[in-house]
């Protein structure tokens, strides 16, 4: 797991810009609970970067610190070269920010409430425009209160959008939302990629992260437990596949398997048992299998559930802390 | 859009108005209530022209001589019917022709059937001859601005100034703040204090069009006197309500919940319901607590509100209340900026 920790930063690219962001030993406390332990990290310019975690592990405080929100009781913060205690306006202006949760009025339009945000900054995009990326050309006139949770989170998006923000910090921005809403935010996302924008997200659905960023970190009880591409970090779970299966035993063995024999077939890399279904970390699944039924048959095991699926973040969540991500 | 429509202070304090605006109960509260509040008043305490007494008698003679009064309505009737007639307060007085004089029949526990007495004897003395030995004169007072409806209005005048001022505020800050709307706006580059700013100019707005209403309505209906000068007053009107509104700020500034927030604007109102001389003089408080009664930014409003409306004082000559009202403007917003939870 150490190797995992210490995961390359990434190195300035060739044109020699800065991090965007950059936390050095930042640490938060509230009352007696360790929302962040000393966390590092640093985000390169045009860069995606999606922390991934379950809920309580940390993400939203360590997206508050970088914001400005939220002071930390160690470590130093620094953003686009600038740090909040002596340029906090300044950097105001060049970051966009999506909060969880906020509910803007319900009896504002759209156009109204990019209107007062956009009335914020000195520069950036006019509302015209930042409608138009959002996509809520049709719903420009409507109340917030009559908008769908997809809608709203485009709006959001919008409000985060106005000032042209040179790094912007989404906090969960697709969860409570349904899949088709979440696929037409994460276009939004791609879109912003292709501009160039650097962007940090938080989210807890890994697929989200797989799809939408080009590093990611993932955290949980306040660290950074891994670090990396999503494909490094599912190559460092050793197998790129995964086989599921569950077992029923004869009279004598209550389906109990012996795992020895499993971990002697080559390719294999990790076995965990979760709620009586096996899981097996797999590298070149072709060979395997035949082997995998081969051991368990030996052992007078039926299979009643067999299924491979490829290694997902999910899976390396898994790999690292034995908990699913929706365990909490 | 011009330069000022782009400014962050315009749109915070456009968007505040456009808030109001939308929400139905406000408008109630705002504009229709003070209106019902006064009709409701100066219906209770509208000034009845003096009554006519209905008085009976038992000769023609002595009804003459009664009708020459015209506080009296006399009626000729026999002392049977007079009696009965009495007893059913139709009449309050019977005067009865006996030989060597006239008799008073009447209750004397009733204030209308003495004051009867007075005016029926007087008329029947006068008809008989009787001089007056001093010489006087009646001048009679019914001039506007001493009724009880002139003393109420420039009140509830005060009153409703600081209630609108402090629910409106406080209510849709608190909702702000549960919403997560205040930590959405902090971490945008908006300067906090315009936040705080345009709550205090979007009351201005709607102080126009409320006090604009509620004064109106005073003068057609009532007749209310306006003898000072009306841009003084408006001031006056303008600086009670930026005061309220930095009280309302205040008292939201650390709330998180309604129930909190209304509690703790119960405790900053009442003090003023009770003490700063809406309905009655704040005068009639013991000489110990004056003080505290003199230092509560509504007494001052109203005081300087009567001084201007009835009295027609000028405000150079209200400098302790004018110099108190402001220092309920600055205070409050200054310490509520450095109070103030934005999260």
């Amino acid at each position: 797991m150490t190797d995992r920790q210490n995961a390359s930063a990434p190195t300035p690219d060739a044109n020699g810009s800065a991090s965007s962001l950059s936390l050095r030993g930042v640490r938060k406390t509230y009352a007696d609970v360790v929302a962040v332990e000393s966390l590092d990290l640093d985000v390169a310019r045009g860069e995606c970067f999606g922390l991934l975690g379950p809920n309580g592990a940390g993400k939203t405080t360590t997206m508050e610190i970088c914001e400005g929100l939220t002071s930390p009781d160690a470590g130093t913060v620094e953003l686009l070269g600038f740090n909040w205690h002596t340029n906090a306006s300044e950097l105001r202006q060049r970051i966009g920010v999506q909060l969880q949760e906020t509910q803007f009025p319900d009896k504002l339009t759209v156009e109204e409430t990019l209107r007062l945000f956009r009335s914020f900054f000195r520069h950036g995009v006019s509302v015209e425009e930042s409608i138009q990326t959002a996509q809520l050309d049709e719903k420009r006139s409507s109340r917030i209160g009559g908008m769908s949770g997809g809608q709203k989170q485009r709006l959001a998006m919008a409000c985060a959008l106005v000032g042209d923000p040179e790094l912007l910090f989404l906090d969960e921005p697709t969860t409570g939302l349904d899949p088709q809403a979440r696929r037409h935010l994460w276009d939004l996302v791609d879109q912003l990629k292709q501009a160039g924008r650097t962007i940090i997200l938080t989210t807890h659905y890994m697929e989200e992260a797989e799809r939408l960023c080009d590093r990611v970190g993932i955290m949980d009880h306040g660290k950074i437990i891994a670090l990396g591409t999503p494909q490094q970090l599912i190559a460092s779970l050793g197998g790129e596949d995964i086989v599921e299966f569950a077992v029923t035993g004869h009279a004598m063995n209550e389906g109990t398997v012996n795992t020895a024999p499993l971990m002697n077939i080559p390719g294999i890399q990790s076995h965990r048992v979760d709620a009586g279904l096996h899981q097996l970390s797999v590298r070149e699944l072709h060979h395997a299998v035949p082997r995998i039924f081969a051991a368990l048959s030996e052992q007078g095991l039926h299979l009643s559930e067999f299924r491979t699926h490829s290694a997902t973040l999910e899976d390396v969540f898994v790999g690292l802390t034995g908990r699913n991500l929706r365990d909490e | 859009m011009s330069k000022l429509q782009e400014s962050s202070l315009y749109q915070l304090t456009a968007v505040r108005f456009l808030l109001i605006l939308r929400e139905p109960e406000a408008i109630f509260w705002i504009f229709i209530f003070p209106i019902l509040l006064a009709a409701g008043l100066g219906i209770a305490f509208r000034n009845r022209p003096a009554d006519v007494l209905q008085v009976g008698a038992t000769t023609v003679q002595l009804t003459q001589a009664l009708s020459i009064d015209k506080g009296l309505a006399a009626t000729t009737m026999d002392e049977a019917s007079g009696t009965r007639a009495l007893a059913t307060e139709s009449i309050l007085l019977l005067a009865i022709q006996r030989p060597d004089g006239v008799d008073y029949k009447f209750d004397d526990t009733n204030p209308d059937a003495r004051t009867a007495r007075l005016l029926v004897d007087r008329a029947i003395q006068t008809a008989a001859g009787r001089h007056e030995v001093v010489s006087v004169k009646n001048d009679l007072v019914h001039e506007t601005g001493s009724r009880y409806i002139d003393f109420v209005v420039p009140g509830l005048l005060g009153m409703n100034l600081m209630g609108s001022a402090m629910w409106s505020l406080t209510f849709a800050i608190v909702e702000a703040r549960q919403k997560k709307l205040l930590k959405r706006m902090v971490a945008s580059p908006m300067p906090r204090w315009q936040y705080l700013a345009s709550f205090l100019l979007s009351r201005q707005v709607m102080l126009v069009i409320e006090v604009a209403i509620f004064l109106g309505f005073a003068r057609l209906v009532f007749g209310v006197p306006f003898r000072g000068s009306l841009w003084q007053l408006g001031l006056l009107c303008v600086l009670t309500s930026l005061a309220f509104s930095a009280l309302g700020v205040l008292v939201a500034s650390r709330a998180r919940t309604m129930e909190a927030a209304s509690g703790l604007m119960n405790l900053v109102m009442l003090p003023m319901w009770i003490l700063s001389g809406i309905f009655f003089s704040a005068s009639r408080f013991p000489a110990v607590i004056q003080p505290v009664v003199r230092a509560l930014p509504l007494t001052a409003a109203i005081d300087a509100m009567r001084g201007n409306m009835l009295q027609g004082i000028n405000l150079g000559q209200m400098a302790p209340q004018v110099g108190l009202l402001l220092a309920w403007c600055v205070l409050p917003f200054a310490v509520s900026l450095r109070i103030f939870r934005w999260r």
